[in-house]
């Protein structure tokens, strides 16, 4: 049985497909069998990140409707050979996603990989709560701003009561809270919410954080996904972040101003 | 998504529950009336169980069923039917309910292994309003509405902004008010707020409120007790 995670948000623009595509990437580096399962139906984005777009014929809502079965439409990805990625279709609309349907597929897909991410698209309309329905953890991405962190707020309310799980009384989806877009220096300044303001706020275990870096969005533009450039701070961010998601003990890094040193305070950092 | 325009679901709800013996009409007329006129109001209208475990004779459903009306009460059913009373009861178009294991005993019942008083006079009919409190153990998030008709809510965890906790009792919040919280929401001015940590979008109790920019204060972030005196909100420390 394959473990289902849900990588949600309400807000949009958070990083929810970058944070999937990292988280899923990082879990297929540790050796376990991972899908990526884009439910933005309409934006297709999860492909663009994964570097895959090109390669996407059949789509989830094709699967549905039993117009190709899975094989013909998961994609395996070039640089791991135990992660795939389901595309999203994108000429139809959320609503071409059904309860049943989604169930079928995620079963289906259940008795073959060890973790299932599902991607979700921004909002809480059907297409959000579609994404959430069966999940049996949930990734809440947040950013460090009080709308991001409201909304937020509106996902948690939703994953416990609005759930699989909670309609039918197993117990609640487990939750972790993963705040992208840090900044220390701006949280100095008091521009930005720090780390333990927001979990001041929303009260759910702290999976990682993720510093603001120039890295996050060269890994997009080049299809790459930024856990794979373990050279930046964002990339390693995402490996402890995934580390913890396994149930390691990793300490939290990159939380504070880093110093800068002679030779970048002379040459710029 | 399912259908959620047509569903058939299983829910509780606090019923008063008349436990009584004798059920001529005449004899239910005269203690209701009395029962009623202690607090004329509270029971319009209120639906109502009865209790016929300790029946001495087989009640006249149809005629009760008419006093009830009369009385402006709505008889749903009966409790603690033997096969026979069920059968009758069930002729007169009422529900027949399942007594639960724990407050099967009836008051009579409880209490007659103490003594066996002399004839049971007037407080025999005693009408059981059953208000059971609400008590919520998790976090109340954004968007999130309760209400609690009736009775106090008492939350152990944070109102998040944007969530709206209600009740026509006190409200007890162990843990940050962030959201909005209205008590007595039934126009009874004696209800109160009190929170670990009080940060509201809004107070109101009886209808009286504040926004947050009166609160912010000497209490903002604070623990405290929010009551309604001569018609205006006074914060107080809590402890």
């Amino acid at each position: 049985m394959a473990k289902i995670i849900v990588v949600t948000s309400g807000k949009g623009g958070v990083g929810k497909t970058t944070s999937s595509a990292a988280i899923g990437t990082g879990l297929a580096l540790r050796g376990h069998k991972t899908v990526i399962v884009d439910f933005d139906i309409g934006l297709r984005n999860l492909d663009l990140i994964m570097g895959c777009e090109r390669r996407v014929v059949y789509d989830f809502v094709n699967v549905i409707n039993n117009e190709a079965n899975l094989k013909q439409a998961m994609i395996r990805d070039k640089r791991l050979d135990n992660l795939y990625i389901l595309p999203a279709s994108q000429t139809r609309d959320k609503d071409a996603l059904n309860k049943e349907g989604v169930e079928r597929v995620l079963n289906e897909l259940s008795d073959e990989f060890d973790f299932i991410i599902c991607d979700s698209p921004a909002g809480i309309e059907s297409g959000a709560m579609m994404a959430l329905y069966f999940a049996d953890e949930a990734i809440v991405v947040t950013n460090p701003e009080v709308s991001s962190v409201r909304d937020s707020d509106r996902i948690l309310g939703m994953l416990s009561s609005k759930s699989r799980r909670a309609e039918q009384g197993l117990p609640g989806i487990k939750e972790h809270l993963l705040l992208t877009r840090y900044n220390p220096e701006r949280v100095v300044k008091g521009e930005m919410l720090s780390v333990e303001d927001v979990n001041d706020i929303l009260a759910i275990k702290l999976l990682g954080v993720i510093p603001e870096s120039q890295a996050v969005l060269n890994a997009s533009n080049s299809g790459q996904p930024v856990i794979l450039d373990t050279e930046s701070d964002a990339g390693q961010a995402y490996l402890d972040t995934v580390a913890r998601l396994i149930g390691e003990d990793v300490p939290f890094r990159f939380l504070s101003v880093e110093k800068k040193g002679l030779f970048k305070r002379i040459f710029g950092g | 998504m399912s259908d959620h325009s047509f569903e058939l679901k299983g829910s509780l709800f606090p019923l008063s529950v008349l436990y009584c013996q004798d059920f001529s009409v005449a004899a239910l007329q005269a203690q209701l009336q009395q029962k009623l006129a202690q607090a004329p109001g509270f029971f319009h209208q209120a639906p109502v169980v009865i209790n016929v475990e300790n029946a001495k004779q087989i009640p006249d459903f149809i005629a009760i069923k008419q006093l009830f009306v009369e009385l402006q009460l709505v008889l749903v059913g009966v409790c603690g039917a033997n096969a026979e009373l069920k059968k009758v009861a069930q002729q007169a178009g009422l529900a027949a309910l399942q007594l639960s294991k724990n407050n099967g005993k009836t008051p009579e019942a409880a209490a007659k292994p103490v003594a066996e008083p002399a004839p049971i006079a007037p407080a025999a009919a005693v009408v059981t309003a059953v208000v059971e409190n609400k008590l919520i153990e998790q976090n109340i998030r954004s968007g999130q509405q309760i209400y609690v008709k009736g009775a106090d809510l008492i939350i152990k965890g944070t109102v998040g902004a944007g969530a709206e906790v209600i009740a026509d009792g006190n409200i007890h919040i162990y843990g940050s008010l962030r959201g909005k919280a209205i008590a007595g929401a039934g126009g009874d001015s004696s209800k109160k707020i009190y929170c670990y940590n009080m940060q509201a979008e809004l107070i109101s109790i009886a209808g009286n409120y504040w926004l947050s920019e009166s609160l912010q204060g000497e209490f903002w972030g604070k623990s405290a007790c929010i009551s309604l005196q001569d018609g205006q909100l006074v914060l107080a420390e809590l402890f």
